[in-house]
C-alpha cells in the first residue's frame, strides 16, 4: 500500500470578518440587494415609494405572491415544482365568487369549502407526484391547463362580483385601534415594537447557544448592524403604516404565516425531513423517512396556501375575472429563486423566499410608479432573477 | 511474436492512494491477453489509462503502441488508433436502433445527413460478422444482455478495431451466451484481431487466453504464458491474492453469543426483470458479538441481499423470515426495519448514505430524529450534544459538527455515515463495504470501531470485497455467487483460496 499520509481535508473556515462575508454573502446580499432597491426605488420616486399609502398598497400588492411562496418554498426544497398555483387561485376566486354571489352561500362557509377544495386540488397533484413518480413539472402544467380551464368555465367567461364587505375584509381591512387613539394608530404602533423587539430577543437567544455550542460565530460588529437594520426597518415600515390606516389584516395574517412557515422548515422534525428528502432522496429513504408520505404533503400544503391566496386576491380586487392569477405562479417561483433556493431541492429558507417576494413586489410598484411600461418591467425582472441565479451559482463554484 | 502494446512502469496517483505502482503489460500482436486481479487490483485503472480516459500526463509511464510511443489525451484518440473498450456497464442507447448504436457519433453521413441503406447495409455485415441475427432496426432495449454484448462487439468491429479490451465481458451473461462470446472472441483472433480480456472466470480464461497477467495492489505480480504450459486454476489464485496479512487488524476478544438475527428461506426478483432471481434460497444467522462477512465478486448480488433485508429496499416479492432473538419481526419498510434493531450502512456512501449539503450534526441525526425532539420540535441544542458525542467517540476529524459532510474526507465521512447508525440503537448493523476508497489509516479506526461493536454485543454482518478485511475481521465468513450462498467458512478453514475456489468452482 501507499506510504501517502491519510489526508484529512476538512475545510477549515476562514477567520476574520472578510471570511465570514464570504461564506455569507448570500444572506447579507439578499438583504443589502432589497435595501439598496428600496432605496433606489425611493430616490427615483422622489419618495413616493416610502409614502404611507404606498407601503400599504404593497403589502395589499404582494400579500397572495408573499403566501404562496411559502408553499412554494416547501415544494422547492422538497426537490419539486408546482406550475400550477396561478391558476389553482384564479379558480379559487372564482368558486368563491360563484358561490357567494351566485348561490349566495355564507361567507365562512364559501372560505371554508374554497380551502378544502384548495386541499384537495393538492392531494390530486401530489398524488401523481408522490406515489406514480410522475415529474411534479408535468403534473402540474396539467395542473395549470386544467384550472384555467374550469376557471373559465366556473364564470362562463364574465367577471363575477362584487363581494359582500366582510368577504372584502380578508383583504382590504384594517386592524382597528384597540387603544382609540386613531392617528398613529398605537396598536400598529405596539405590533411593531413587539416585533422588533422579540426578533432582536431571538437574535440574541440564538447567539448565546451558539456561543455555548463554539458555533461559529457572525462577527459582533455584523451582529449589532444586521439587527439594527432589521428592528429599524420594521419600526419605519409600522409607524409609517400607523399614520395611514394601521395595520392591514393581510400583512397580519402574512406575518404569522411567515412565522409559522419558518418555525416548521427550521425547528421542526418534519420540516428536517422535507429538507432531507430535497437533499438525497434516496440517502432519505434509507433513513426511513416516508419519502412518498412528505411529498405528498408538500403538495397538499401548496394547495391549501394557493387558496388562501385565491380568496384574498379576489378580496382584493372585489370580483372574479377569468384572468386572475394568469403567470403568477411565474412570480412566485422567481420569488422563491431569488431568495436562494436551489432548483436541486434542499436548499432555501422561508425567510429567503419572503425576502425574495418583496424585492419583485419593490421592483413591480417602484417601475409602475415611475411609469416604466410592462414591456421594460418584464425584461428587467427578468434579468433580476437570472443575476440572483449566477450569483449564486458563482458563490458555489467559488466555494467550491 | 510482435508485440503490439507495451505499457511500461505505469504508475497512477489518485489523491491519498496509489492506485497503479509502476504495472508493466506486454500484449503480443494476435494473442488474447488475459488480465485477472481482485477487485479494486487496479485492473480497469490500467485498462482507462490505456484507453485515454485518464490522458497522459495524469499518470506515470510509457505505453508503446504499434512500435511507437503513443500518448492519448481522450478516448477519441485511443480510438483512432483501433483501440477500443467495451466496459462492464455497456454503452448502447437502449432507445436507438442497432444500427444507430453501431454508428453513433460516428455515423455514414455527408454533410451531416445520414445515409440510411448505407448505414444498414454496412449494419448486416457487421452483425452477420459477429453471429447475430437481428434485424438492424431492432431496438436495443429489446435484446438480452448477451445480445448487446455482441451489438457492442459489432460497434467496436465498425471502428476497424486492433485491440480489444473486454472488461468482464461474461459477467451478466448465462452460460450459452458466454460460451457464444468466448467462441466469437477466438474468432476473431483468427482474423487478426488483438484482445485483452478482464475476467474473474478463471475456468473462461484458461479456455482463450495466450497470456495470464496478474495484478495485485496495483502492480503486476506475473505474467503467465499459457501456450508453453498449462496453467492451474491454483497457480493463478495464489498469484491474485498472495500477500502477507500482518497487523493491519486490530485484536479483537471472540466470542460469540446467542442467536441474534437469524434470515430464512430468503428470495428476492429483481425489481424490473420479474422473472429474474436475484437472491435464491438464502440462510443465515448472526449472534450476538459476532463479525459474519460475505464475501462474493461484484454481482454476486449482496448489496441486492442487505438492502432486501433492510426494509425492502431492493427487489419484489421477497419471500423469507427474518428473526431478532427468535421472534419474527418486521422488516417491510426501511422504518420498521429501524425500529426492530436493523441497520444498514451503504456501500455508496455518497450516493445513498449522506446529505452532502447538510451539516455533520444534522446527517447524524437524520434516521433518528425524535430522539432529539419533543412532539416535534427539534432541540438544537440536544442535536448539537449528540452530534459532539459521535465526533469524540468515532474521532471524526473536523473544526466543528457544523461542516457540510462534503467537505470531509472519505474517511471521516464515512464515520459520520456510521454515527448515524449508531444513534438509531441498532442489535445488528448491515455494513456493506464499510471501508472502501478510504485511506489506511482510517480503515484501521473503522475496524477498531468494528470491533467494539462486537464487544458491546452487536451483530455484525459485513459484506466487503476485499478478502483479507474479511479474514482478518470475521468470525465467520460465508461465501456468495450467483444469488445464494454457495459456502459457510469458520475463521480458522477461511483463507482467501478457499474462498476464490469456492467462487470460481461454482
Amino acid at each position: 500500500m501507499t506510504n501517502s499520509a491519510p489526508q484529512d481535508q476538512a475545510a477549515k473556515p476562514e477567520n476574520g470578518i472578510a471570511g465570514y462575508l464570504a461564506g455569507h454573502l448570500r444572506e447579507y446580499g439578499l438583504l443589502f440587494a432589497l435595501i439598496a432597491i428600496m432605496v433606489f426605488f425611493q430616490i427615483v420616486t422622489n419618495g413616493t415609494l416610502l409614502k404611507p399609502v404606498n407601503i400599504t398598497n404593497l403589502f395589499l400588492q404582494n400579500s397572495y405572491i408573499i403566501i404562496m411562496a411559502l408553499g412554494m418554498l416547501v415544494v422547492i426544497v422538497g426537490g419539486n415544482i408546482d406550475l400550477s398555483v396561478g391558476s389553482v387561485m384564479g379558480f379559487i376566486g372564482a368558486l368563491a365568487a360563484v358561490m357567494i354571489v351566485n348561490w349566495e352561500v355564507p361567507v365562512g362557509l364559501t372560505i371554508l369549502a374554497c380551502l378544502v377544495v384548495g386541499i384537495l386540488i393538492g392531494a390530486a397533484q401530489g398524488y401523481w407526484v408522490a406515489y406514480w413518480k410522475i415529474p411534479s413539472f408535468i403534473v402540474t402544467l396539467a395542473g395549470m391547463l386544467v384550472f384555467r380551464g374550469l376557471s373559465l368555465w366556473l364564470l362562463e367567461g364574465q367577471s363575477v362580483g362584487p363581494f359582500p364587505k366582510t368577504f372584502q375584509l380578508l383583504s382590504t381591512g384594517f386592524v382597528p385601534d384597540v387603544f382609540g387613539v386613531g392617528r398613529p394608530n398605537a396598536t400598529a404602533l405596539a405590533v411593531g415594537i413587539i416585533a422588533a423587539g422579540a426578533s432582536v430577543w431571538m437574535g440574541l437567544r440564538k447567539r448565546a447557544r451558539n456561543k455555548a455550542y463554539g458555533i461559529e460565530d457572525e462577527p459582533t460588529a455584523f451582529f449589532i448592524a444586521r439587527n439594527v437594520i432589521v428592528a429599524g426597518a420594521l419600526l419605519f415600515v409600522i409607524y409609517k403604516l400607523s399614520t395611514f390606516r394601521g395595520l392591514p389584516n393581510v400583512l397580519i395574517t402574512m406575518g404569522i404565516l411567515t412565522i409559522i412557515y419558518a418555525f416548521l422548515t427550521e425547528q421542526t422534525t418534519i420540516g428536517r425531513r422535507i429538507y432531507a428528502l430535497g437533499g438525497n432522496e434516496k440517502a432519505a429513504k434509507l433513513s426511513g423517512i416516508p419519502t412518498e408520505r412528505l411529498t405528498f404533503l408538500t403538495f397538499v400544503n401548496m394547495g391549501l396556501l394557493a387558496a388562501l391566496a385565491g380568496l384574498i386576491f379576489a378580496a382584493r380586487l372585489n370580483t372574479a375575472t377569468p384572468k386572475a392569477g394568469f403567470a403568477v405562479e411565474l412570480d412566485v417561483i422567481a420569488a422563491v429563486f431569488i431568495g436562494g433556493a436551489s432548483m436541486s431541492g434542499g436548499v432555501g429558507k422561508i425567510v429567503g423566499a419572503v425576502v425574495g417576494a418583496f424585492i419583485m413586489g419593490v421592483m413591480n410598484n417602484g417601475m409602475s410608479i415611475m411609469g416604466i411600461g410592462i414591456d421594460y418591467q418584464q425584461v428587467i425582472k427578468g434579468l433580476v432573477l437570472l443575476a440572483a441565479v449566477i450569483f449564486d451559482v458563482y458563490n458555489k463554484q467559488k466555494q467550491g | 511474436m510482435q508485440t503490439l502494446l507495451e505499457m511500461r512502469n505505469i504508475t497512477k496517483t489518485f489523491p491519498g492512494v496509489k492506485a497503479l505502482d509502476n504495472v508493466n503489460l506486454k500484449v503480443a500482436q494476435g494473442e488474447i491477453h488475459a488480465l485477472v486481479g481482485e477487485n479494486g487490483a487496479g485492473k480497469s485503472t490500467l485498462m482507462k489509462v490505456l484507453s485515454g480516459v485518464y490522458p497522459q500526463g495524469s499518470y506515470d509511464g510509457e505505453i508503446h503502441y504499434d512500435g511507437q510511443i503513443a500518448g492519448f489525451g481522450g478516448i477519441s484518440d485511443s480510438e483512432k488508433l483501433g483501440i477500443i473498450i467495451i466496459h462492464q456497464e455497456l454503452a448502447l442507447v437502449p432507445l436507438l436502433s442497432i444500427a444507430e448504436n453501431l454508428f453513433v457519433g460516428n455515423e455514414n453521413a455527408k454533410g451531416g445527413i445520414i445515409n440510411w441503406p448505407e448505414t444498414f447495409r454496412k449494419t448486416e455485415a457487421l452483425l452477420k460478422k459477429v453471429g447475430l441475427a437481428e434485424q438492424p432496426s431492432a431496438m436495443v432495449d429489446s435484446l438480452g444482455v448477451g445480445k448487446q454484448q455482441l451489438v457492442e462487439i459489432a460497434k467496436a468491429l465498425s471502428k476497424d478495431v486492433r485491440l480489444l479490451i473486454l472488461d468482464e465481458p461474461t459477467a451478466a451473461l448465462s452460460e450459452s451466451d458466454s460460451q457464444a462470446l468466448l467462441d466469437l472472441l477466438l474468432e476473431l483472433k483468427e482474423q487478426g484481431v488483438t484482445s485483452i480480456v478482464i475476467s474473474h472466470k478463471l475456468n473462461e480464461v484458461r479456455r482463450i487466453a495466450d497470456t495470464i497477467t496478474v495484478i495485485r495492489d496495483g502492480a503486476t505480480v506475473s505474467t503467465l504464458d499459457a501456450k508453453k504450459e498449462p496453467i492451474t486454476e491454483d497457480r493463478i489464485v495464489h498469484d491474485m491474492v498472495g500477500r502477507d496479512m500482518s497487523a493491519r487488524y486490530p485484536e479483537r476478544e471472540r466470542r460469540a453469543g446467542d442467536k441474534l438475527l437469524e434470515v430464512q428461506n430468503w428470495n428476492v426478483w429483481h425489481p424490473e426483470h420479474a422473472t429474474r432471481q436475484v437472491i435464491r434460497d438464502i440462510n443465515f444467522h448472526v449472534r450476538a458479538g459476532e463479525v459474519v462477512g460475505i464475501a462474493g465478486l461484484m454481482g454476486a448480488g449482496r448489496t441486492e441481499l442487505a438492502m432486501s433485508l433492510f426494509g425492502r429496499s431492493y427487489g419484489r416479492n421477497i419471500t423469507g423470515s427474518v428473526k431478532l432473538r427468535g421472534k419474527d419481526i418486521d422488516t417491510s419498510t426501511v422504518a420498521t426495519a429501524i425500529r426492530n434493531g436493523l441497520a444498514y450502512v451503504t456501500e455508496d456512501r455518497k450516493e445513498l448514505g449522506l446529505i452532502l449539503e447538510d451539516s455533520i450534526q444534522r446527517n447524524i441525526t437524520l434516521a433518528n430524529l425524535p430522539d432529539v425532539a419533543k412532539s416535534g420540535v427539534i432541540n438544537e441544542a440536544e442535536e448539537t450534544k449528540v452530534a459532539e458525542q459521535y465526533r469524540g467517540a468515532m474521532r471524526i476529524r473536523t473544526p466543528s459538527v457544523f461542516q457540510k459532510v462534503m467537505n470531509l474526507s472519505g474517511g471521516n465521512q464515512q464515520k459520520v455515515v456510521l454515527s448515524k447508525w449508531l444513534f438509531t440503537g441498532p442489535e445488528v448493523l448491515i455494513l456493506d463495504e464499510p471501508t472502501r476508497g478510504i485511506d489506511v489509516g482510517a480503515k484501521f479506526e473503522i475496524y477498531g470501531i468494528i470491533n467494539d461493536l462486537s464487544a458491546a454485543g452487536k451483530g455484525v454482518l459485513m459484506i466487503s470485497s476485499e478478502m483479507p478485511e474479511l479474514l482478518g475481521m470475521c468470525d465467520r465468513v460465508y461465501v456468495m455467487n450467483q444469488g445464494g450462498f454457495v459456502g459457510e467458512l469458520s475463521a480458522e478453514d477461511a483463507s482467501q483460496e478457499r474462498i476464490m475456489s469456492l467462487i470460481v468452482t461454482e
